[in-house]
């Protein structure tokens, strides 16, 4: 399998809206390389015939009676804003200016 | 004083509820002994001096009242920062979180608090639980009661040191993937990663959900017992919460006290062993298993071929997982904001924020994460690891028809000095070889001290994992060997750690 570069690091980085720094790509691309390396054994005895596990339990669709339960005021909800306005999260802008 | 500090849990509730000692002393006591050494030992991030006098006035005056009081009423405890407690700050031992302060409990913080147990403060950890040392804390490392220039384990370091260092009889901790047993075996106190679904994830900040457990940390069996009963249950807020009653742990804690093993089957397992090993963990290890021979059990060794892979399965499935739950530190709804001067975007805003707030051990993994789940090295990366979890959890289940529980060194070698991993990962992800496998399988393991190195004079850890919903084995023959093992040295292991 094909180890992870410098590049990709730097795309993955973006995709986890990660804004590192150029030495810190220069350092974890090193040491994702490694890891990769080493983790990439478990293909080894992944055989095609064996079924995945994605959780220890065999749970589906687990729900709770549709009933109104008490919840947060807005004031206790807004309370670890770091920024709100009219009992509302206030954001940057998410839309560009035109 | 000194003997508050260095009673049992169940020691300290019986002489509550005999009045022989009121709550608050108790408390005090603690908060004074935190006092004292906290500032060399670092376990604690934030002291709730108010919030456990307030609970412990509370324990006392139900007495006073007449109340029945729990079985771990009034005793202190010290809760890994991971878990949420209303009106006091939460971090998970991140910058993000600096300040946070969350608006609602956990359900185990509910719990713990419906039984009177008072809760002293919150402990430090690895960032988000990534870690084995706490060395990745953004707040700075814990040092090791027994040695502190060494490292307390991890993620939850705090809450094995604060045990260690008579600063609480009872902690909390998450297993992930050793984070509970490891810190435990690396400071001679009892940890307990349950059944994964019988401790609620409610308000606990997720690392890696389909691993994550929250569990007791104490320096008795029987101690681990009385909390673990007390944390356990269903909970509806829980969606991989089991609906099953509570199994009866702590009479199983009692009865192997008793040091009669006849009849259990123990099978050690082969691949734990060799290359990697320190000498003087598997020569108390083998120790330990001829105790167990001695007590009446009969041992065998076994194979499990697969656990071999379970290092690297894990460090494709808990880093994927963990990729996926820390987006939302977006920077948005609570936690660190930087950048936001009016010009950015809310998308350059969140990722100037998090390259401010995490450390490099999140990034590393954030960024491991999302490689194994992108398109073209999903089937490869992800999903061989799943195909692993399977083949591991038949392992498992072979041994398990054959033998009641497994029994292995806790971790290769014992606590090694703060900063000789800090840098190099795939030696740090080493502490963790023989604690993975029960996370994958999703069933029960603890550690129990099992004497000290020779070559260092540092703890050792036996562990013992049984199958999923036979917590009480555990308990069983950890009371036992704790017992013999206490019979043998003439007290507490703890009682030869060096003085703060």
């Amino acid at each position: 399998m094909p180890g992870i570069t410098r590049e990709e690091v730097a795309h993955l980085a973006r995709l986890s809206r990660l804004e590192l720094k150029a030495e810190e790509l220069d350092h974890f691309a090193e040491q994702l390389n490694d890891i990769v390396d080493a983790v990439a054994r478990v293909s080894e005895i992944a055989a095609e015939d064996v079924p995945p596990t994605s959780h220890p339990l065999p749970l589906t669709n687990v729900m709770r009676p549709d009933v109104v339960r008490p919840s947060l005021t807005p004031a206790e909800a807004l309370a670890g804003a770091p920024a709100a306005e009219e009992q509302r999260f206030r954001v940057p802008q998410i839309l560009g200016e035109d | 004083m000194t003997d508050l500090i260095r009673n049992t849990a169940a020691e300290t509730a019986a002489a509550i509820a005999a009045g022989e000692v009121s709550a608050v002393e108790v408390a005090q006591a603690h908060l004074d002994r935190i006092g004292a050494v906290d500032e060399k030992v670092h376990a604690f991030l934030h002291v709730d001096t108010e919030g456990a006098l307030s609970a412990a006035r509370a324990v006392d005056a139900k007495r006073a009242a007449g109340e029945e009081l729990g079985p771990l009423a009034g005793v202190p405890l010290a809760l890994k920062d991971v878990f949420t407690t209303k009106g006091v700050p939460t971090t998970a031992g991140s910058k993000i979180l600096e300040g946070w302060v969350p608006p609602y409990d956990a359900t185990l913080t509910r719990r713990l608090k419906d039984a009177g147990v008072v809760i002293l403060g919150k402990t430090n950890m690895d960032e988000f639980a990534m870690g084995s040392s706490t060395e990745n804390s953004a707040y700075g490392p814990t040092g090791n009661p027994w040695d502190l220039s060494r490292i307390p384990g991890g993620s939850g370091g705090g809450s094995a040191a604060a045990l260690a260092a008579y600063e609480a009889p009872l902690a909390i901790g998450t297993d992930t993937g050793g984070s509970i047993r490891q810190p435990g075996a690396v400071t001679g106190t009892v940890g307990v990663k349950p059944t994964y679904g019988t401790v609620s994830r409610y308000g606990l900040i997720a690392f890696s959900s389909s691993l994550d457990q929250g569990g007791p940390c104490a320096r008795t069996v029987l101690d681990a017992a009385l909390l673990h009963e007390a944390i356990a249950g269903h909970d509806p807020l829980d969606s991989t919460s089991i609906d099953a009653p509570v199994l009866p742990l702590v009479a199983a804690a009692r009865q192997g006290a008793g040091g009669d093993l006849t009849g259990v089957r123990v099978g050690v397992v082969k691949e734990f062993a060799g290359e990697g090993y320190q000498a003087g963990v598997m020569q108390r290890f083998n120790e330990s298993v001829e105790i167990l021979r001695g007590l009446g059990a009969t041992v065998v060794e076994l194979s499990c071929p697969s656990f071999s892979y379970a290092l690297p399965a894990y460090y494709l499935i808990a880093p994927s997982e963990a990729s996926s739950n820390l987006a939302r530190f977006d920077a948005m709804r609570y936690g660190l904001r930087v950048g936001d001067d009016g010009t950015r975007s809310a998308e350059d805003v969140t990722a100037l924020t998090r390259e401010a707030g995490f450390g490099p051990e999140v990034k590393r993994r954030i960024i491991l994460g999302t490689y194994a789940l992108s398109s073209g090295y999903y089937d490869a990366y992800y999903g061989s690891a799943q195909k692993v979890r399977t083949l591991i959890t038949q392992d498992f289940a072979r041994s398990f028809a054959d033998v009641d529980v497994l029994v292995s060194p806790t971790t290769p070698t014992t606590a090694f000095p703060i900063g000789e991993r800090a840098d190099d990962p795939m030696a740090m992800y080493l502490a963790d070889l023989c604690t993975i496998p029960s996370n994958l399988a999703g069933n029960s393991a603890m550690s129990v001290p099992c004497g000290l190195a020779p070559e260092d004079n540092l703890p050792v850890g036996l562990q013992i994992i049984a199958p999923a919903m036979a917590d009480d084995r555990l308990y069983r023959v950890g009371a036992a060997v704790e017992a013999a093992l206490n019979n043998q040295w003439g007290h507490p292991l703890l009682e030869e750690a060096p003085a703060l």
